[in-house]
């Protein structure tokens, strides 16, 4: 049998244009452009507050923008007939009624797209909750409930998934699982758009990255290039000659910054040549050391000015 | 051709482009009898509310076979005492038992919808069908014509049994005048109240909020507009759902005082309409508007 391939390259699946929401006086998302692309788990990265999940919601038209637009495969999703069949999504793994068995709350939603009621066994085998059908949601721990809502993602065979913070509350082997199912997907083919709050979350699924804080879009990259971007050519110096030194880089066009323990932190110049310029003008160095920033401090670097929530000066970092 | 990557779509998942109604009756269906308290709560309603009217029929029979006659009524003329005539269609459709199940079947519509969006299954119900107004369409049809089934076997159901115990006294069977129309007006009155429950779930969308508010709205404004002193305040009562239903089951065998603005049956069938056409436009209306 041939195996089903997806693939299309240089097709842009969901774009997102000028896309705006306010409550009131809050703006959720402003003025947001932004392109996901089929074959690649794209990871949907921001602090808490960033307006990650609505603009999810905004894709599916279950909230209303105030102003831009968004397309999924260049139509609004709003307009189709069975959604099930063109997006996968897991928003919040409690918008289920606890009152429901697993296989109840599955077979309405098959029932809803005309979708065949083996669909539902097979989504529930292939989520790990087979034994667990005939059991009320209810009772539920989180990690099931995200297996079952990752299973009514799956139930329409979609080419397009968008999950919300799909790893909360699972556990290790849980999360290896889901990491695997992302990358088998977009190996499909298929759209994965995944959000996080956390980059080392991302750092191992995802090829692609739209960073937002504030509702505004901070990157929109490969996450080869927002690593090499956003960790950039930090060096650590310590000299007795601070002046004489700082005034040697600002003319190399690097920027010097005075950390708390006495030591500089010298930003566009590599260690080499900082090296060289203190050598040739006789600036004595005590230390010199290329700092690597993880993607994560990167990240909480790059959102700091946009975070909703800040913990206050001095507390736990 | 589509701007779609999604070439390998299978057959059996294909999506022919427009949303079946059907599919969405089935899923309606299994969603509204997956909850266990759905059943048992319309199933409790239905036998109260027939125990209490079959009960009052044996009552009243037992009382009767006791009593002497009533003196004949004079040719031509009315009862010397018109109030102590038996009303057997009373008996079927007594009013605080049906007052109870109009309660009970609006509260479990208005669960309905207010158990979407309390559970936040609505979005999870949404981003699968995104024609919402489909959606709640069939919601409405699901829930009308199970309340329609269930009003229909507990009205005639009340009306056999109470009629078959008082069949020595007075006892009606459905071709005497206005028994037909009780009949009805009583199984019509379960769908009606379950929309009306909906629409009130619809706009508030939380259970005790909604719950309170259409008893409020069935059962208590109702007695707020009893009185006669001002027409606006009659007619208003007039236009409620109870009191529509009230003058629908009056016995026209029976010389009753119908009040100084007393309403026509035809006035009383309006009303029906009016509520139910206006409360489906609501719950359409603001589920389809709202974000979620």
């Amino acid at each position: 049998m041939r195996k089903p391939t997806f693939r299309r390259d240089g097709v842009v699946v969901i774009e997102a244009e000028e896309l705006t929401k306010r409550y009131g006086t809050t703006t959720a998302v402003d003025h947001l452009s932004f392109t996901v692309r089929p074959g690649r788990v794209t990871g949907f990265l921001g602090p808490n507050g960033a307006g990650k999940s609505t603009t999810l919601r905004l894709v599916l038209g279950l909230n209303t923008p105030t102003a831009g637009t968004v397309t999924v495969d260049g139509r609004p999703f709003a307009e189709r007939a069975r959604g099930l069949r063109h997006i996968g999504a897991l928003l919040d793994a409690h918008d289920v009624h606890g009152g429901r068995t697993a296989r109840a709350h599955l077979s309405m939603l098959a029932a809803s797209n005309g979708l065949p009621r083996r669909r539902v066994t097979e989504v529930l085998a292939e989520v790990g909750l087979a034994e667990a059908t005939a059991r009320r949601i209810g009772g539920f721990s989180l990690g099931m409930k995200q297996r079952l809502g990752i299973a009514a993602a799956l139930l329409g065979d979609p080419p397009v998934l968008l999950f919300d913070e799909p790893l909360n509350g699972l556990d290790p082997e849980g999360v290896l699982w889901v990491r695997g199912l992302f990358r088998r997907l977009a190996d499909e083919g298929r759209t994965v758009l995944v959000s996080s709050h956390l980059m080392r979350e991302m750092e191992q699924t995802a090829e692609d990255l739209v960073v937002i804080g504030r509702g505004r879009l901070i990157a929109a990259e490969s996450l080869g290039d927002f690593a090499a971007r956003a960790t950039g050519q930090r060096v650590s110096v310590r000299t007795p000659d601070a002046g004489a030194l700082a005034t040697l880089l600002a003319e190399e066009g690097a920027v010097v910054g005075e950390e708390p323990d006495g030591s500089y932190t010298v930003t566009g110049l590599p260690a080499e040549r900082i090296g060289e310029l203190a050598f040739a003008h006789g600036v004595r160095l005590h230390e010199l050391s290329p700092k690597v920033a993880s993607l994560e401090e990167a990240f909480i670097e790059l959102t700091a000015e946009s975070v909703e929530f800040t913990s206050s000066a001095g507390a736990t970092r | 051709m589509s701007m779609s990557m999604y070439t390998g779509v299978r057959e059996a998942t294909a999506d022919p482009g427009a949303p079946r109604f059907r599919d969405l009756l089935t899923a309606e269906w299994i969603k509204f009898w997956s909850l266990r308290s759905s059943a048992l709560v319309l199933a409790s309603g239905a036998l109260t509310t027939l125990g209490i009217c079959v009960n009052a029929a044996r009552v009243n029979a037992d009382r009767l076979a006791d009593q002497p006659d009533l003196p004949p009524v004079p040719p031509g003329g009315k009862p010397d005492l018109p109030q102590m005539v038996f009303d057997p269609l009373i008996t079927a459709y007594v009013a605080p038992a049906w007052a109870l199940l109009m309660v009970v079947v609006a509260a479990l519509g208005a669960s309905v919808v207010f158990g979407e969006y309390t559970s936040g299954l609505i979005r999870t119900t949404f981003a699968a069908v995104p024609a919402r107004r489909a959606v709640v369409a069939a919601k409405v049809t699901v829930v009308g014509a199970v309340t329609l089934v269930l009003g229909a076997a507990v009205s005639g159901g009340s009306f056999g049994v109470t009629q078959a115990i008082l069949r020595d006294h007075d006892g009606m069977s459905l071709a005497d005048p206005g028994a037909l129309r009780a009949v009805v007006a009583s199984a019509l009155l379960l769908p009606l109240c379950a929309v009306i429950g909906m629409a009130v779930g619809a706009l508030i969308r939380h259970a005790a909020g909604a719950v309170v508010s259409v008893i409020a709205l069935l059962i208590l404004v109702p007695q707020f507009f009893a009185g006669e002193q001002y027409r606006w305040v009659a007619e208003t009562g007039n236009a409620m759902p109870l009191n529509a239903f009230y003058r629908l089951i009056v016995n026209p065998g029976r010389d009753y005082d119908l009040g100084r603005y007393p309403v026509t049956v035809a006035e009383a069938w309006w009303v029906y309409g009016v509520w139910w056409v206006v409360a489906v436009g609501v719950v359409v209306e603001v589920v389809r508007r709202r974000d979620v």
